[in-house]
């Protein structure tokens, strides 16, 4: 039994974080009845359990967690170099003297994200999660209980680069951020649908780059609003600061909002 | 590939519910698949095998159904049948058609002894 969260052994998909201290997995609870044999009649077992069910029980533990203490929990998601860690550096310039801010990061293998957080004087905790290819609750609720965040906290949990299997996995987030660069194509909104309909906002990165691709912007944004019409959409660049503060915005009004619903709870 | 990871769950729900309905072997197990859920049939099929290996449900017959997708649109509220994400309403031409049935995964049932 896990001390964190009276978890079975072997719950999480994810291989654990770097720094870990549980190491349960290859639980194979099924040592125990073998008292029938192959000569046992054989019979139909109604189940209709949700194949994501206990990733969502979780989820909604995590979502409580939050909500109680007015963290604002994201969950960046995007293709493998559209910029979230780069995003994050400059979110954590932009806000770290305002708020409190911690960082969960997800990626198959090493800590160099976590590092790249860590050096700008902000909590982080990496979680790798070897062959599987998405962040899940039961992983990140272990990783927030790490972090020991303070009240109105802005949560960033990155997700590992990839635009489909993320969108299956509710990590118990206030909201889905979707990355897109302007380097990639302008029609994954319509490719990889299910991610950006999960999403609450669209965010084009490297716009300092529109100049040198062949990427129309308004196009993307169709498309986007083709799956989730009422998708934010945030146009920047995070390393030369364009549209910048419109990212910050957004952050302090959703961060301020969970802020006070936590308030309104708080009352008797 | 997160269908590894989703079979595996399937396997953790078999092997609790064994112990909780008291059977010991699988020889079949019927999935419920909506037609919007971010899952591919064929993945499915092709992990399962592996993922039951040497569980209770080692070479049970995997059986796929699938569940229709159907929608409410949010400016109308009519309701329809959807084909995609990006379902245009058939009432009154615009996007936004919630997903009321066909985007979830989930086990039905199992013949076992």
């Amino acid at each position: 039994m896990c001390g964190i969260c009276g978890c079975d052994s072997g719950e999480s998909e994810t291989k654990g974080h770097v720094h870990d201290h549980h190491d349960h997995h290859d639980h194979h609870p099924h040592d125990h009845i073998h008292h029938h044999d192959d000569t046992s009649p054989e019979r139909l077992v109604k189940i209709e359990q949700d194949i994501l069910g206990k990733n969502n029980r979780y989820a909604e533990q995590n979502r409580r967690y939050f909500q109680q203490h007015g963290i604002l929990a994201l969950n960046l998601v995007s293709s493998p170099g559209a910029g979230k860690t780069t995003l994050l550096v400059a979110t954590i310039r932009a806000l770290k003297d305002r708020m409190a801010i911690a960082v969960i990061e997800g990626d198959q293998q090493t800590r160099h994200d976590a590092d790249r957080i860590e050096a700008e004087g902000v909590a982080a905790v990496q979680i790798n999660t070897g062959r599987a290819c998405h962040l899940d609750a039961h992983g990140v609720g272990h990783a927030v209980w790490d972090l020991q965040m303070p009240d109105n906290s802005l949560l960033a949990i990155e997700n590992v680069g990839n635009l489909v299997c993320p969108a299956s996995f509710d990590l118990g987030e206030a909201h889905k951020v979707v990355v897109l660069s302007v380097t990639e194509g302008d029609d994954k909104p319509l490719k990889y649908p299910d991610i950006f309909r999960a999403a609450d906002v669209m965010i084009v990165n490297k716009i300092d780059l529109l100049p040198y691709v062949d990427f129309d912007v308004e196009r993307c944004i169709d498309f986007a609003r083709r799956v989730q019409p009422s998708i934010a959409i945030i146009k920047l660049s995070a390393t030369s600061g364009d549209g910048f503060s419109g990212w910050i915005n957004w952050l302090l009004e959703r961060a301020g909002r969970q802020q006070t619903q936590n308030t309104q709870e708080a009352m008797p | 590939m997160h269908e590894l990871s989703l079979l595996q769950n399937v396997r953790d729900i078999l092997e609790a519910e064994a112990l909780k309905q008291g059977f010991c072997k699988v020889r079949q197990v019927t999935l419920e698949i909506g037609e919007l859920a971010c899952i591919e049939a064929e993945a499915l099929r092709f992990g399962f095998d592996v993922v039951m290996k040497d569980s209770l449900a080692a070479d049970a017959e995997l059986v796929i159904e699938h569940l229709a997708a159907r929608g409410r649109c949010r400016h109308c509220h009519q309701d329809m049948a959807m084909d995609g994400l990006q379902q245009i309403c058939q009432f009154c031409g615009q996007y936004g058609v919630d997903i009321l049935q066909g985007d979830t995964m989930k086990i039905k049932e199992l013949r076992v002894i």
